[in-house]
């Protein structure tokens, strides 16, 4: 039982950084961004070549995912984003964009890093055992913890810095905001950064754990919009929750429901649907955020 | 008079102009292209009008796939004909759709979106998991479309028996398009299209003069959900088998996307993406393995370029010259 907490906190911690940057483009752009998987998949990759390939530390490689995602997520707000959500009639129409940008970092990825699947030796090793009980390799247990730091961190940031205060108005209205004098193209590129960049850090942690290839983008982006959902979209606490408690559900699940076959998902799947049948914000989202 | 001209020319284009251009060119290989286009096109009619009560349907592939299995289950267990299981498949769908429907269409905006996404993978995982599936193997050799006759007259021929069946699927695909378009253009056209529209501009708007938005949302996602049915079955026949993976999110996704492309202001939108979008995705299959490369660059350019779908294009011109 221990075992199966513990499993669950490790995966709900990166679960919730992978839907803290989704849901900080939701509630800055109103856009759903479908490639958020393609970009945590391009982010391990990154980390990959540094650490495998050119054989620099770890941290070098997670800071080459976050620049180049954080680059990536800038660029796309910028020149592709702004610009059809200026031109387009429906505000849906991103959603295509979106898509076509999955579709493109997908095609690129194969281009650039091939289809096979990819990790990187051990960064700590050895196993933390307590009497059998608890069995949790350390290398997981580190990462586990960078992750709730970086999730700590970016509370952090949203809270005090100007631009976190700046970013958290736009997301509560972004008219009002845009009249209080906030800068709002600036800080919408910086808030697509920041969300492409916490996609680029957690593949960038995972692939020392689960290793990444190419097929994860898609699979990845149906979790996130699954924590989203069950958190509530656009609220900040809301992905925390939903990424423990999608990251929960899957480790007793798999301990629990594995004699029937492989049907924990179609289990989770159909609990969500229910779930949203009477609560359809979410825990703690806004009715209709 | 010029629009019965134009829909009169489109019909003979389709039903005699293609074949007979085929026949003289003899790449019988377009015949399955031409319907496969038609038969997704008749998906994403139903996408097209879940967007006209402005909602997202990302979930079109999960009533392909259901439609496609009840298609194959009636046919290959109990025997049936599949020109019965053809409406059959529909039906099934829709009930579905007002069962799953009444829950989820409660939910709006990028929420509806995303359920009806996670439904995508939901209608995956059932067929895995269902044992009247059979599972990840599918379900094989499906027999050929049987005869119907009535009072010993034979209206539609057994397709075993015809030498040319690829004709007969086409114009079978092809003849179901024209009737889902006519369904949606009769609905944009009729009562039932304003009250459609005026659930798109504002819900709580519409109830508060008396429109009964939850029937009205349930009927067009039912509406929608039978055409998925019917895509997802014509599909099963033509290929002869199906699988858990045969319809998934990535075809949802096309779905939505066919719409997008051909323009949401316009009935004739969905056709024209899923022609488009199809083709285009066939024709750069000579591009090799920058195929998805050049594909995905032209999808984000054409966004760019005309966000508001082809059809948009000539507005968008004239629009430009008066501006001179």
């Amino acid at each position: 039982m221990e075992q199966i907490i513990v499993n669950g906190l490790f995966l709900g911690a990166s679960y919730a950084l992978i839907a803290l940057g989704l849901t900080l483009i939701f509630s800055l752009m109103n856009v759903l961004n479908f490639a958020h998987g393609q970009m945590y998949v391009l982010g391990g990759f990154i980390t990959y070549t540094v650490v495998a390939q050119f054989h620099l530390p770890f941290v070098v490689g997670l800071i080459c995912s976050a620049v180049a995602l954080a680059a990536l997520g800038a660029f796309a707000e910028r020149f592709l984003f702004a610009p059809v959500i200026r031109r387009s009639k429906r505000e849906e129409s991103t959603m295509l964009l979106a898509a076509g940008i999955a579709f493109f970092l997908d095609a690129v990825t194969l281009l650039v890093f091939g289809e096979k699947q990819r990790g990187i030796p051990k960064i700590v090793q050895g196993v933390f055992n307590w009497d059998f009980r608890i069995v949790m390799p350390y290398d997981r247990i580190l990462i586990g913890c960078l992750a709730v730091a970086l999730i700590a961190a970016f509370i952090l940031f949203m809270r005090l810095s100007r631009t976190g205060r700046a970013m958290r108005a736009l997301a509560q209205d972004r008219m009002a905001a845009e009249l209080m004098g906030v800068d709002v193209g600036r800080y919408s590129m910086i808030g697509f950064a920041l969300g492409a960049m916490l996609a680029g850090l957690v593949g960038g942690l995972l692939v020392s754990i689960v290793g990444v290839n190419l097929g994860m983008g898609g699979p990845t982006s149906i979790k996130a919009f699954m924590m989203i959902m069950i958190g509530g979209a656009g609220v900040i606490s809301g992905a925390i929750a939903g990424g423990f408690i999608l990251g929960m559900l899957e480790s007793v699940g798999l301990s629990l429901l594995a004699a029937y076959g492989d049907i924990t998902y179609l289990v989770i799947f159909v609990s969500l649907l229910i779930f949203l049948a009477f609560r359809p914000q979410g825990l703690m989202g806004k009715p209709w955020g | 008079m010029i629009r019965f001209l134009s829909v009169a020319a489109f019909l003979v284009a389709l039903f005699i102009g293609v074949p007979v251009l085929i026949t003289l060119t003899g790449r019988w290989d377009f015949y399955y292209t031409l319907t496969s286009v038609a038969l997704l096109s008749i998906g994403s009619a139903g996408v097209w009008l879940t967007f006209y009560i402005g909602r997202i349907n990302i979930g079109q592939g999960a009533y392909a796939l259901v439609g496609g299995y009840v298609a194959a289950v009636l046919i290959t267990k109990l025997g049936f004909n599949f020109w019965a299981t053809l409406p059959l498949a529909g039906l099934f769908c829709a009930a579905l759709a007002v069962l799953i429907g009444l829950p989820i269409l409660r939910l709006r905006g990028v929420y509806f979106s995303m359920v009806t996404l996670v439904l995508t993978e939901v209608a995956r995982l059932s067929a895995l998991a269902l044992p009247v599936t059979n599972g990840a193997r599918g379900i094989t050799s499906i027999p050929l479309p049987g005869e119907v006759s009535l009072f010993g007259i034979t209206l539609l021929p057994d397709f075993a028996t015809l030498e040319n069946p690829k004709l007969a699927f086409y114009l079978m695909a092809v003849t179901l398009m024209c009737l889902a378009y006519l369904v949606l253009w009769r609905i944009t056209r009729s009562r039932l299209g304003h009250l459609f529209r005026s659930l798109q501009q504002n819900e709580d708007l519409a109830a508060s003069i008396g429109v009964n938005i939850a029937f009205l949302r349930v009927l067009a996602y039912a509406i929608s959900s039978f055409m998925g049915g019917i895509a997802g079955a014509g599909f099963v026949v033509i290929s002869q088998s199906i699988y858990p993976s045969s319809f998934q999110v990535a075809d949802s996704v096309n779905f939505i996307l066919n719409c997008f492309l051909g323009g949401l202001g316009f009935v004739f939108g969905p056709m024209l993406g899923t022609l488009v979008l199809y083709f285009g995705w066939s024709l750069l299959f000579a591009a090799a393995k920058y195929q998805m490369l050049i594909y995905s660059t032209l999808l984000i350019a054409a966004m760019l370029v005309v966000p508001n779908g082809l059809l948009s294009l000539p507005a968008m011109l004239r629009g430009k010259g008066g501006e001179k």
